[in-house]
């Protein structure tokens, strides 16, 4: 049995074909995750063959999922770290529900993961990790080699630590030093059975490790080892091929959704002239994009690491006042301490971006696990009525369109702008389209350098507005003539004085929501091929990938649906409504308990169904698939 | 690693534009009506800035005043310059990103005690360790004054407020021994009432290069009226007062009764008569000293009943600021690795279809 003719929950039915080849079959797409203890560099495996993968041109997903704790007990369930990809010859949506092969470096990874495996699936096993103590600590009486609880799937059991000690004998370095090579032999394995090119990690190992030139060497050694165990071992009688996948043209990338959020935050402060200052305060799975942006200072970017979230924004907001483009990054738990620092820009009317990497909550909740239950402390986690835009990225690429498009709604509408991203986006990879520059859009703002009163008395009055865009005029200090005073009071509309004038209020908290409601969004577009759909799933954020895939299967097995997908939650795109109510069924997944479903009922009066989840974990299209077919055939029958 | 970022030593205005247009205080008046409560020590505060900000010769444009919650946070509406009235404690953060981004400004932050030592604690302390080159004007009044009189964290410890009924049970801050032990570069204090002493501090604190902090005991004449007068009643005020001069040895009292600051068997600051110690055994001040002993015993001689008080500079001693070295991060790289978006965006693995 082989890894393409078990039980595949295929996004495309009929995906895998066996080759004519006698040692190398062609398959479409495959799912391998990589399992094992924090401790023994899986998400480096996974990384590597992810590289592998894009360099051989398969389109791909990745999804990492890796333990809170830095440092949990080795062997344990708790400290098990995973690395899923799925790579492809077609263009893919998700990392992929299930594994087709997955590599167990210990007890625990097997333990924790062996559910996943659908049957027939290849299991590739370290061995030496089975030892009665570390089968002790996960619960396994007897070592599962030993009994028949494999027998579902075609298991290669390879003594990977004791092959990485013999291979490395000769390098001098001791047994347990060569033994953390290990996972490179696994690469070299895995990248055996998918015929990857290998120049590409040996490169990188070297470079790696450049300042030790010995460990270098151990991890190619380690890698080579991996590789010809697969080429002689006649365990290994098959090797499989997955052809480079055929995308858009263009020159491609790899890229992770905080690095794209990064590269669209440094090309928002190129495209507008503006010097970017990122405030920000660790916290997962917001603090790479700090990382990220921190090794861009070449480009005016500051980035200041502040004693605490309220210190972050309140620096962004600051470097706003002054004419920079102000930009905070964060969590939910962050999101909530930024709460009125963001009230107060809504007050004061400048551009400042927040971008929330959405993870598992109520309080602290799952830091390493993805959610997308901000929604509403986004659109209204604030004192006072205090309207502000609202963008979610889709993918991991769609990361760096959004951020300039937060950018672009920031500084023309002199508002603070709310970017929710999520953990699977963040951390997940694909290939990206590499944009031009000179195509990206155009940012420059102009400031205001005179005064403006129209009464002609020679005074700067903060509060005049664009009469289109309702944006305020922003004058930076150091303009001579247009000294003025900002603050969190209410502002007279126009002068900008404080008023408590009950009239002045209410204009002013109509106006803020006005130019809120204003900003300009395209329309949303409907993907319905057949044209005879009569159910739209309709989605945002990150389970755009699972919502696609699972639509694909629903087509592809004669029925029709149409699907949508939000970027713009506040304020949504004018033609939503006619879309709502145009179909007879609209259903909304969403990795929260019904947030944007229940805005839709409020808002549109449609009888919106709601498909939630909050495992921690993305939707799988599997799971879709059945929640969805279920509706569509209601609906047809 | 850290890079040697080969910075000069600057002054604390140096690359703010200065004007030879002769200005006048109240060229630094808005139009906005002072609304403090009669006889309130911020009226006199307002007036010390006003007239002390033409001596700087700044372009007005180029001041920013930022200011948190709190009585005197009203400060920036009344301010003919730019200015921004924000959230209650933050002012610091604001500050910091606007003198990060911005050195051609000099940027002022008024706060109180508590928008400063409460709410906003964990911001001053680190403004203060970071030493952003902005400067940071304490309104002490020891109690809360906006929200009607609760007691403050520099209220005495059994004060009786409206929140403390039966009395009040916090150990008092003293914001000097904070601010020092949060590594400021710069710690004054002055009262609200000596223009003199005032000014001269405010005008050090404005020259000074990096995190300022300005400690000015103010009069609450609603809800803590006199909490300073034993500093201002002529007839025993010289005996409390000791004003600090850099390099002079520590002496104060009226002209028949001289003291002055000694060190005693244990090198613990104490004060003594003049004429029973020796000129020579008197305590010099050293304001610039890199070590803060001395400065804080200085600001330990008094306790919270202001016998003795200690005021002027207790430390002035520069070192690199935040925001230039962060300035000169940022201007190195470009310089080392000129921008390059589409070069960033491609990165170096790519594939062509
Ligand atoms: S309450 Fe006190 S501090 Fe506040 S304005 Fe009135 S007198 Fe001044």
């Amino acid at each position: 049995m082989t890894a393409t003719n078990g039980h595949r929950p295929a996004e495309q039915a009929g995906a895998g074909t066996a080759g004519a080849a006698q040692d190398t079959r062609k398959v479409n797409r495959v799912v391998i995750r990589f399992a094992g203890d924090s401790g023994d560099g899986m998400q480096l495996t996974g990384d590597r063959f992810t590289s592998e993968a894009a360099a051989f041109g398969n389109d791909l997903a990745t999804l990492p999922n890796y333990p809170a704790e830095i440092r949990a007990p080795a062997g344990t369930l708790p400290g098990v770290s995973s690395f899923q990809l799925h790579f492809a010859d077609y263009d893919i949506l998700t990392p992929g529900d299930r594994p087709d092969v997955l590599v167990a470096m210990n007890p625990a990874a097997l333990k924790a993961n062996i559910a996943d495996l659908p049957r027939g699936g290849t299991l590739v096993i370290n061995t030496d990790e089975f030892t009665k103590r570390n089968l002790k600590k996960v619960g396994y009486e007897t070592s599962p080699l030993e009994t028949y609880e494999l027998e579902p799937y075609v298991v290669h059991e390879v003594a990977m630590a004791e092959l990485t000690k013999g291979a490395l004998a000769e390098t001098g370095l001791s047994r347990k030093e060569a033994e953390r090579a290990k996972n490179m032999f696994a690469l070299g394995l895995l990248s055996w059975m998918y015929s990857r090119p290998t120049e590409g990690t040996e490169q990188f190992l070297r470079e790696k490790f450049a300042k030790k030139p010995q460990l270098a060497e151990a991890n190619v050694l380690a890698f080579r080892a991996g590789w010809n165990y697969g080429e002689t071992t006649e365990s290994f009688a098959v090797s499989y091929e997955v052809a480079p996948a055929t995308l858009p043209q263009g020159t491609y990338r790899q890229i992770t959704g905080n690095q794209a959020l990064a590269y669209g935050l440094v090309a928002a402060g190129q495209r507008s002239e503006l010097p970017v200052f990122l405030g920000s305060y660790p916290i997962t799975p917001a603090s790479d994009v700090l990382h990220e942006m921190a090794k861009h200072k070449n480009f005016g970017v500051t980035t200041f690491q502040a004693e605490d979230e309220i210190a972050g924004i309140g620096a962004a907001l600051g470097a706003s006042f002054g004419g920079s483009l102000g930009v905070t990054t964060t969590s939910g738990p962050g999101l909530a301490l930024k709460s009125e620092t963001i009230g107060l820009a809504v007050a004061l009317e400048l551009p400042l971006l927040i971008c929330d990497i959405q993870r598992g909550g109520p309080s602290t909740g799952m830091p390493t696990k993805t959610e997308q239950a901000d929604l509403l402390q986004a659109l209204y986690g604030r004192n006072g009525e205090s309207p502000v835009p609202v963008l979610a990225p889709r993918s991991p690429a769609d990361c760096f369109e959004v951020a300039l498009e937060a950018a672009r709604i920031a500084l023309t509408y002199r508002t603070p702008v709310v970017l929710l991203s999520d953990g699977a986006t963040a951390n997940g990879s694909e290939p990206w389209l590499i944009p031009e520059v000179d195509q990206l859009p155009d940012l420059r703002v102009s400031f205001a350098t005179e005064p403006n009163a129209p009464d002609g008395s020679g005074e700067f009055w903060p509060y005049l507005r664009d009469p289109e865009t309702l944006a305020r005029d922003w004058a930076i200090p150091g303009t001579p003539g247009t000294e003025h005073r900002v603050g969190g009071l209410e502002k007279a509309d126009g002068k900008g004085n404080i008023s408590y004038d009950p009239d002045n209020h209410d204009t002013m908290v109509r106006l803020r929501q006005s130019k809120v409601d204003g900003v300009s969004v395209p329309d949303l577009a409907v993907d319905d091929p057949s044209g005879q759909a009569r159910v739209l799933v309709l989605g945002w954020g990150s389970p755009y990938g699972p919502i696609g895939a699972a639509c694909r299967r629903l087509r592809s097995n004669g029925h029709a649906i149409a699907q949508a997908h939000l970027r713009y939650l506040n304020p949504m795109p004018a033609n939503l409504g006619e879309i709502l109510h145009a179909y007879d069924r609209v259903v909304v997944p969403e990795m929260n308990l019904g947030q944007l479903a229940m805005l839709l009922r409020s808002r549109y009066l449609v009888d919106a169904q709601s498909y939630t989840k909050v495992a921690g974990l993305p939707f799988q299209a599997e799971e879709l698939e059945n929640v969805l077919t279920d509706i569509v055939q209601g609906v047809e029958a | 690693m850290t890079t040697d970022l080969g910075l000069p030593a600057l002054g604390g205005l140096d690359n703010v534009p200065t004007t030879d247009e002769q200005q006048k205080a109240k060229d630094y008046k808005s139009d906005q009506e002072v609304r403090w409560c009669p006889g309130c020590g911020d009226y006199v505060v307002l007036n010390t800035i006003q007239a002390f900000l033409p001596e700087l010769g700044l372009k007005r444009e180029n001041l920013v005043f930022v200011s948190g919650i709190g009585c005197s946070s009203r400060f920036p509406y009344y301010m003919n310059t730019y200015g921004m009235h924000s959230i209650h404690g933050r002012a610091p953060t604001i500050a910091t990103g606007l003198a990060t981004t911005r050195p051609d400004l000099s940027v002022w932050v008024v706060t109180g005690d508590g928008d400063a030592l409460s709410i906003g604690g964990n911001h001053l302390i680190h403004a203060l360790r970071r030493n952003v080159n902005l400067k940071i004007l304490l309104f002490n009044n020891r109690i809360y004054g906006l929200t009607k009189g609760q007691y403050s964290p520099t209220s005495d410890q059994g004060m009786v407020t409206k929140s403390t009924p039966v009395g009040s049970l916090d150990t008092p801050f003293n914001p000097v021994s904070l601010a020092l032990g949060a590594e400021a570069s710069f710690v004054g204090r002055a009262l609200d009432s000596d223009r003199k002493g005032l000014t001269e501090v405010l005008t050090a604190a404005a020259q000074h290069r990096g995190s300022a902090v300005v400690e000015i005991y103010q009069n609450c004449p609603i809800f803590n009226d006199g909490a300073f007068d034993v500093l201002k009643d002529s007839d025993d005020k010289q005996r409390r007062l000791i004003p600090l001069t850099h390099g002079q040895p520590i002496t104060f009292g009226p002209d028949d009764e001289r003291y002055g600051v000694v060190r005693d068997g244990q090198g613990q600051l104490q004060v003594a008569k003049l004429d029973e110690v020796g000129e020579d055994d008197i305590v010099v001040h050293d304001a610039e000293a890199v070590d803060t002993a001395q400065a804080f015993a200085l600001s330990r001689l008094g306790g919270q009943d202001l016998n003795p008080t200690v005021t002027g500079i207790f430390r002035a001693a520069p070192r690199p600021t935040y925001d230039d070295q962060a300035r000169a991060q940022t201007r190195q790289a470009a310089e080392a690795n000129p921008p390059d978006l589409q070069g960033l965006l491609t990165g170096n693995d790519t594939w062509t279809i």
